[in-house]
């Protein structure tokens, strides 16, 4: 699948660019016989405006892959890249910058602090940085995620899913080269999931952005573009333009192997 | 439930640490000041009771109260009288006691001990068996030999052959010493010194030729204490003296003790229970938040079919778990502060008599009693609470959202306790001195209470107002700021166990600092004189003293104040005799009407007396004097008093031609102008003419000024010694409350460093939330304590006419910064921990 086509052509080079890369990727716990791999030397290229979904059984190594990937964890041997920079020779002080200024983040829960404004919780990426935010951008993201008349609420008095439509915001606001999504509509009913999905699709469509996701949920994994299946820390499957029926039937063949096995 | 109240304990060991610890500390407090006042007490009652050991009977001299318009004559023990008490059937052997002021110097010339402490007495024959006398020494005889303790000996250096210098009431006598003798006097046991001279000797040093203070009896063998009493009170003639056994003498002694050492206990268990009383608020906070944490356990509890009293019972018992293990160690501590003390107190010279450390039973049980009674009764109200989860919320969604309950309620409580304590405080200050200290004392407690209520509300706006200085450490400080209101209650109640130890310590600072400003005026301001010069232990100066200084050189005037008891009407009234020519050079009184004129009959009065017994300048009045005499007296002026002088002050040449001859002259100070003025080499003259003598004090204003100030100091140090532990209660509330918020934010904490604030930002904003919460704290303390300091002062103002408000700003940033300072270090665990939270576990969706 292709994107939409766009005004913009430096847009249409990016879609071949990498916004982020796996090399020989390991993580290993434990040494001797408590050792285990949660990542074994893994591979993989997340192109820029491409919309990935993760996914794989429990402990397959879908969440640590993206863990490492987006500087929130160590991993043991390889090399994770984000645009340029190198992840593996950064102190910790330097990991946090680049996740603030580079990557966007959406989480499964607490995404929001309960008492800052929605507003306040989308611009934080950015008042952390002691950067202004661009105001254009912001009422489009804002607009796009139709969250304008709820932007004074504090997030006890939202939904769950306004509550994860902010994040959604607060991910986009800052422009980052790539946005993690953690089961993102893990918590969510069906409707506010699909609300919450089709935005983050929107953004890699009409935006631009980068999205990698977690997921368990087949039709959540039906709205990326590409789909990455993980077992055993290994990458084991790809599947492009995914749809629910297939995602779901690619799953089946694990539970089956997993009960054979 | 027990089973499941003490898991609980364990499994949040780390998070009821600073509870155990702040009810640790108020148990030692207590237990420590229990076991110090004890040991101290039955080690002074153990010795005093051995220094009646010599004695069977002792007869006093029984004072007279002045009767019919005359000063009485007091009786007198004479050598006759122990004459015939010693022929007394049953008596063995009879001693006549006389006792006085002597002060010791010490090679350098310096006074030995402090000066109240430095007592003379006399050496009964060849062989008294009150001061057994160490090898090498013998009795002393006449006028140049002398006897000492062997404390005092070992502390000075002294032996027997040396030369030692020493003072009565203001001539430096040497004398020789013969012997160094040991005594289970009370008063040495408790760092006194004392010298004892032949009889003779010391009657004519102390002013009582012929005569003794005491005489004490031996009963013989086979004769009890209470026949040899008996007999002895058929021999004494009842209106001269009183008969007391040995016993009775020791049992009084013990119950003074018992009084002045329970003062003592008193005194310091108001600060324990100060401490304990701030660690209530911390204790309630422990457990509202470990019940807020586990309300889902609860609610399970109750849906499997808990009542809701098994809910609070089982808080309950996890208080008494807890409060029993902050016992027992306080108790452990206790014990060794108060070892500690007396170890600290005897470094520190003041001699503490020897004696077992006395843990007593009932130590042990108040200790243990005030920890878990205190610890149980705080954690009531969380407990409660529990009780009210409903078994729905086991079910409910991950995180039920923080109760914003209505405060209304509380304000409104709030208001009117805070509303009524500031207006009977107000009242109070309209009031006189003593009448007005109940409400006022009422009036702070209410006010205390009903801000404490408020806190809450009041947390908002003030914290409100430090926003803009937040808003300079960007997202941690407007983080911070937030988090710190975010629970108005917690908050609240760490800020108020800083408040209290706050307000304590300012208001004590700026009543000291109001106080210590107006008496030294009043004695700096009514005095011209270049010095003043009186007794180290306050006793009167020999009448030498005043010749001595008149003509030494340099010296313009001098006056003496010079005591003397009068009878007027039928009221005993004090007066003082001064030099009448010099007095106005030496003074600076306020004239209120009349004329400064104090010479033959004419003398002044002040103010206070002159209402009193409705005197204006021109009236006159009869004063009979010790010894009978009778002499009319002139009112020529009304002055305004002060501490230094007061009443009736008349030309001390009238005074001393009117008395007796023989009475015991009576000057308390000297006051003497110089043509110099006041410097280093006339002090040096005037301490020379009175030949360097160690129990004279020779000070000029500004000695006066330092020795006030250094009183107040003294006693304001104290004070916040004590207070310190409050404080430092008030510290572990603070750090107790950031762990357990820490604790509680940790997802959010991780989603921050996830969108990418980094350790230091984190460790900001917990450190920001601590300042702001303990300058809240020290704001509300500040303030109070200045309220309060104002309204004291108001009610002492009312008999004090130099009173004025004195603000101790200097201080006051002081204490600002101490509570910033608390903030900072009590948010120094709490960050670290925060900082080091590991970001995935932290964010991971249950």
């Amino acid at each position: 699948m292709t994107t939409t086509p766009l005004a913009d052509t430096s847009l249409a080079d990016r879609s071949t660019a990498v916004a982020a890369r796996a090399t020989e990727l390991s993580k290993i716990y434990g040494q001797g016989e408590t050792r285990v791999v949660a990542l074994d030397r893994v591979t993989i290229d997340f192109r820029q405006a491409e919309f990935t979904a993760i996914m794989g059984p429990s402990g397959s190594g879908k969440s640590t892959l993206m863990h490492c990937v987006a500087g929130l964890d160590t991993f043991s041997t390889g090399s994770v890249r984000i645009g340029d920079t190198e992840l593996g020779s950064l102190k910790d002080k330097q990991l946090t910058k680049l996740r603030r200024d580079k990557i966007g983040f959406i989480f499964q829960a607490f995404n929001l602090l309960p008492t800052l404004t929605a507003l306040e919780n989308i611009t934080l990426p950015m008042d952390i940085a002691g950067r202004k935010p661009d105001k254009q951008w912001l009422d489009t993201v804002i607009r796009m995620v139709g969250l304008a008349d709820r932007l004074t609420h504090r997030p006890a008095q939202l939904s769950g899913g306004q509550q994860q439509r902010v994040a959604v915001a607060r991910a986009l606001a800052s422009r980052p080269d790539i946005i993690f999504g953690d089961e993102p509509t893990g918590n969510l009913d069906s409707r506010s999931g699909a609300e919450v999905l089709g935005f983050l699709r929107n953004s890699v469509r009409e935006l631009g952005q980068t999205v990698v996701m977690v997921t368990h949920d087949p039709v959540a994994a039906a709205y990326a573009d590409r789909v990455v299946f993980l077992a055993d820390g290994r990458i084991v499957d790809e599947m492009h333009e995914p749809t629910a029926d297939s995602v779901l039937d690619r799953m089946k063949r694990f539970d089956a192997k997993g009960r054979t096995s | 439930m027990f089973r499941t109240a003490l898991r609980n304990v364990l499994a949040h060991k780390a998070r009821l640490l600073m509870t155990v610890l702040s009810v640790m500390l108020g148990v030692a407090f207590v237990s420590g000041t229990l076991v110090f006042t004890n040991t101290i007490s039955d080690a002074l009652q153990k010795s005093s009771a051995k220094g009646f050991d010599h004695v069977d009977v002792a007869i006093q001299p029984e004072g007279r109260p002045n009767e019919g318009g005359k000063v009485a004559e007091q009786p007198k023990l004479t050598p006759e009288l122990l004459a015939k008490v010693e022929k007394a059937p049953g008596a063995a052997s009879a001693i006549g006691v006389v006792s006085g002021f002597t002060a010791l110097a010490d090679k350098d010339g310096k006074l030995i001990g402090g000066g109240f402490q430095s007592q003379g007495g006399n050496y009964w024959g060849d062989d008294d068996p009150r001061y057994p006398i160490e090898d090498g020494g013998r009795a002393p005889k006449g006028e140049n030999e002398i006897a000492i303790d062997s404390e005092t000996a070992d502390r000075a250096g002294y032996q027997v052959g040396d030369t030692i210098r020493l003072s009565v009431d203001g001539p430096v006598l040497t004398s020789t010493i013969t012997a160094i003798f040991t005594t289970d006097d009370g008063n040495v046991a408790a760092g006194g010194s004392l010298a004892v001279f032949d009889t003779a000797t010391a009657q004519k040093l102390f002013h009582r030729e012929g005569q003794y203070d005491e005489i004490a009896v031996r009963a013989a063998d086979g004769t009890s204490q209470a026949q040899l009493q008996t007999a002895i009170d058929k021999i004494v003639p009842d209106d001269t003296a009183a008969t007391t056994t040995g016993q009775q003498l020791a049992d009084e002694q013990a119950t003074l003790i018992a009084s002045s050492t329970s003062g003592l206990k008193n005194g310091l268990l108001v600060f324990a229970g100060i401490a304990l009383f701030v660690g209530t608020f911390i204790i309630a906070n422990t457990f509202t938040m470990l019940v807020a944490q586990r309300t889902k356990e609860l609610a399970l509890l109750r849906a499997v079919g808990a009542s809701r009293r098994q809910v609070t019972r089982s808080v309950l018992v996890e208080a008494f778990v807890v409060g029993a293990v902050a016992a027992v160690a306080g108790l452990a501590a206790g014990v060794g502060i108060g070892a500690g003390m007396r170890s600290l107190m005897g470094a520190l010279d003041a001699t503490v008599p020897a004696g077992p450390l006395v843990v007593s039973p009932g130590t042990v049980a108040t200790a243990l009693l005030v920890g878990v009674l205190i610890t149980m009764l705080a954690a009531w109200l969380p407990g409660r609470r529990a009780a009210k989860i409903p078994p729905v919320a086991a079910m409910g969604s991950v995180h039920a959202p923080a109760t914003t309950k209505s405060l209304v309620v509380r304000n409104t409580i709030g208001a009117l306790f805070a509303g009524a304590g500031i207006a009977t405080v107000l009242y109070a200050t309209t009031m006189d001195g003593s009448d007005g200290q109940a409400p006022m004392g009422f009036g702070a407690v209410l006010l205390i209470i009903g801000v404490f209520v408020l806190t809450p509300l009041l947390s908002r706006p003030l914290i409100a107002a430090a926003a803009p200085v937040l808003r300079v450490f960007g997202v941690s400080g407007k983080l911070a700021r937030q988090n710190s209101v975010r629970n108005p209650r917690r908050t609240a109640a760490t800020a108020s166990a800083l408040m209290i130890g706050l307000t304590l310590i300012t208001g004590m600072t700026v009543m000291a600092g109001s106080l210590q400003t107006s008496i030294e005026k009043m004695a700096a301001d009514a005095i011209k004189a270049d010095y003043v010069v009186s007794m180290a232990n306050g006793n009167f100066l020999s009448p030498d003293v005043e010749k001595k200084l008149a003509s030494a050189e340099g010296v313009t005037a001098t006056s003496p104040l010079r005591n003397a008891e009068s009878v007027i009407g039928d009221e005993t009234e004090y007066l003082t005799g001064v030099n009448g020519s010099a007095i106005r050079e030496l003074t600076d009184l306020t004239i209120d009407n009349g004329a400064f004129e104090v010479g033959g009959t004419n003398v002044v009065v002040d103010a206070d007396t002159a209402k009193r017994r409705g005197w204006k300048a021109g009236s006159s009045f009869t004063a009979a004097f010790e010894g009978g005499e009778r002499q009319k007296l002139t009112v020529a002026g009304v002055y305004e008093g002060n501490e230094l002088l007061r009443g009736v002050l008349l030309d001390s040449a009238t005074l001393t031609e009117r008395l007796p001859a023989g009475t015991d002259p009576a000057d308390m100070q000297v006051m003497v102008k110089t043509s110099a003025g006041a410097s280093d080499a006339t002090k040096d003259r005037l301490e020379k003419a009175l030949g360097d003598n160690p129990a004279i004090q020779v000070q000029d204003r500004q000695d006066i000024s330092n020795q006030i100030a250094s009183m107040f100091t003294l006693m304001l140090n104290l004070l916040y010694g004590l207070l310190a532990m409050a404080v430092i209660v008030a510290v572990l509330g603070v750090i107790n409350t950031l762990a357990m918020s820490v604790f509680e934010r940790s997802q959010e904490i991780g989603m921050l460093r996830a969108i990418g604030l980094d350790r230091r930002g984190i460790k900001r904003m917990v450190r920001l939330e601590s300042l702001v919460i303990s300058l809240f704290g020290g704001v509300l303390g500040i303030g109070l304590g200045v309220f309060f300091g104002w309204a004291a002062g108001e009610l002492l103002a009312a008999s004090m006419p130099t009173y004025e408000l004195v603000l101790p700003w200097a201080r006051m940033a002081l204490f600002l910064l101490l509570a910033g300072t608390v903030g900072i270090l009590a948010a120094l665990w709490p960050a670290r921990r925060a900082a080091k939270l590991n970001m995935l576990t932290a964010i991971k969706s249950e």
